[in-house]
């Protein structure tokens, strides 16, 4: 085996001299991957929160948003950036809007799938009790579909750390323009490195979501274990209404 | 607009669509990769998911599949393939990779199929006397149905996406007229490519839509399950779980909540975009 200031020279595929003589170019490209990431999930939460509160009030509104987001969905992501530079010319936004477009499907889905799960006698409860609109929305329905929205955030999430890679094509990829030069260049430890990177980027995400909503749901724990015993009812209560 | 025009330029120039680096060749490379990749991915992920729904086990295995496979980016895996000794062996680096994605949404949906499928119904098969096999081929896999196709969709769409990426790795395919573009800033070339691939997409998923609706083993029998599908591909277990909640008056929140938590309710919604 070779000593540790070989490996750059015999391109083993693990290398400490890598990490440590281009930390700050790691360093870099990890903060512009977060941050695309994080700018990316924000907006699409922001545009997709309306967009399941659209769907969920007419069914003659719901199908156009479910049907256009999934059609969204199905464009490879190479196309959709190819697209879109065009619009925005070489620039982070195209990279940020595309994610932004791919995540609202899951998004939307969940979101309307979390607040149609909300039963019918707490919302006449909250009603009754002079709850109007908004109040209903944000204290009652809201915290209920929390668990199904943090749930689609995760996925969310997971799916676009791993396809901010793919902005590399327009030179805003994060870590994905590692593994691009990379490539180029031949370099084994910058593109193993790299894809290490992104894939614990994206765990340390979904755990920081778990984690965040334990936090906000503090009920859901103490259900938990009445959950499953209540999982196997609705099993039960479906086969029983099919 | 402008871009639109070039585009149109670019997508009637005939020369465009001859020769080794033209549209017919690339498309060629496309459909041939993503249809052998398919076929194997079905080969080892259907028996897998079947038999495993069939016994009852490893349920855990069959939804962190999906789990982790999202987390990986596939243009890592293509270009981990590449430079590995692998890379000197043609299409195999490309092989690999889309099979590897092509598998976790095959592998998660038929498994959540079998298992999803009516105990009570496969109780009463068993209690009529037909043996293992028989259950699997005559009450299981049709109940399954449903999400066995969905998962081909979401595993189609996905190879056909991945395909696309290859080009970034030095593979073939459509994508490769996207990458040549960017290569010489012709932003007409660019343009076409995307459409050609969005297309190309959106045209596999239509089809797969026409034969899901074909070749069901119980047309016109399903009625809940009906209506979750017609209006989307994916999300048909989150919609239809919500459904049949509400439908059953007591609706036990706390079910669905806890399920959406866990990721489990929503993994079908989601286990495929990566590319």
């Amino acid at each position: 085996m070779q000593g540790s200031e070989n490996c750059l020279t015999a391109n083993d595929w693990i290398c400490g001299e890598y990490v440590r003589t281009r930390g700050q170019e790691l360093m870099d490209a990890t903060l512009q991957h977060i941050g695309i990431t994080a700018v990316s999930v924000l907006i699409g939460l922001l545009v997709a929160f309306p967009l399941a509160l659209i769907a969920r009030r007419s069914r003659a509104a719901a199908g156009p948003v479910l049907g256009l987001t999934t059609v969204l969905y199905t464009v490879p992501s190479l196309a959709m950036f190819a697209l879109l530079t065009p619009v925005f010319g070489v620039s982070a936004s195209v990279v940020v809007t595309g994610l932004v477009l791919y995540s609202l499907t899951i998004l939307v889905r969940n979101i309307l799938a979390g607040l149609q799960a909300v039963p019918a006698e707490v919302r006449e409860a909250a009603r009754g009790m002079g709850y109007g609109p908004a109040r209903l929305l944000f204290e009652v329905e809201l915290p209920l579909a929390l668990p199904a929205l943090v749930a689609g955030l995760r996925i969310a999430t997971v799916s676009t750390v791993a396809m901010t890679t793919i902005g590399s094509v327009v030179g805003y990829g994060g870590l994905g323009n590692l593994i691009a030069s990379g490539m180029e260049s031949l370099f084994k430890a910058e593109v193993l490195t790299a894809s290490v990177l992104c894939v614990l980027l994206a765990l340390i995400a979904d755990g920081l979501l778990m984690g965040l909503q334990r936090l906000l749901t503090p009920w859901t724990r103490a259900q938990r274990r009445a959950g499953a015993g209540a999982r196997r009812g609705l099993r039960a209560v479906r086969a029983g209404a099919e | 607009m402008e871009a639109i025009a070039g585009a149109w330029q670019w997508l009637t120039t005939g020369a465009n669509w001859a020769g080794e680096k033209g549209v017919w060749h690339r498309l060629s490379e496309h459909l041939w990769l993503s249809g052998v990749c398919l076929v194997l991915a079905c080969l080892i992920a259907l028996p897998v998911a079947l038999w495993l729904g069939h016994l009852g086990k490893g349920g855990a295995l069959a939804v962190n599949v999906s789990n982790v496979g999202r987390a990986v980016p596939t243009y890592a895996v293509l270009v981990l393939l590449t430079l590995s000794p692998l890379g000197s062996q043609g299409d195999w680096p490309t092989v690999i990779a889309l099979v590897l994605f092509a598998v976790p949404p095959l592998l998660t949906n038929a498994y959540l199929g079998m298992r999803e499928a009516d105990r009570n119904v496969v109780e009463a098969a068993r209690g009529m006397g037909m043996s293992g096999p028989q259950l699997l081929l005559r009450v299981e896999i049709p109940l399954a149905y449903p999400l066995i196709m969905t998962g081909l969709r979401s595993a189609t769409v996905q190879v056909v996406a991945t395909a696309t990426l290859a080009a970034l790795a030095g593979g073939g395919g459509l994508g490769r007229i996207i990458t040549a573009g960017f290569g010489n800033y012709n932003t007409a070339q660019v343009v076409a490519g995307a459409l050609l691939v969005a297309v190309l997409a959106l045209l596999v998923e239509g089809a797969l839509v026409v034969a899901d609706r074909a070749f069901d083993p119980m047309r016109g029998q399903r009625r809940a399950g009906r209506a979750g599908r017609g209006s989307s591909r994916t999300g048909a277990r989150t919609e239809s779980s919500t459904e049949s909640g509400t439908a059953a008056g007591a609706a036990p929140r706390t079910a669905s909540g806890a399920a959406a938590a866990e990721g489990q309710g929503d993994d079908v919604v989601a286990v495929r975009k990566l590319t």
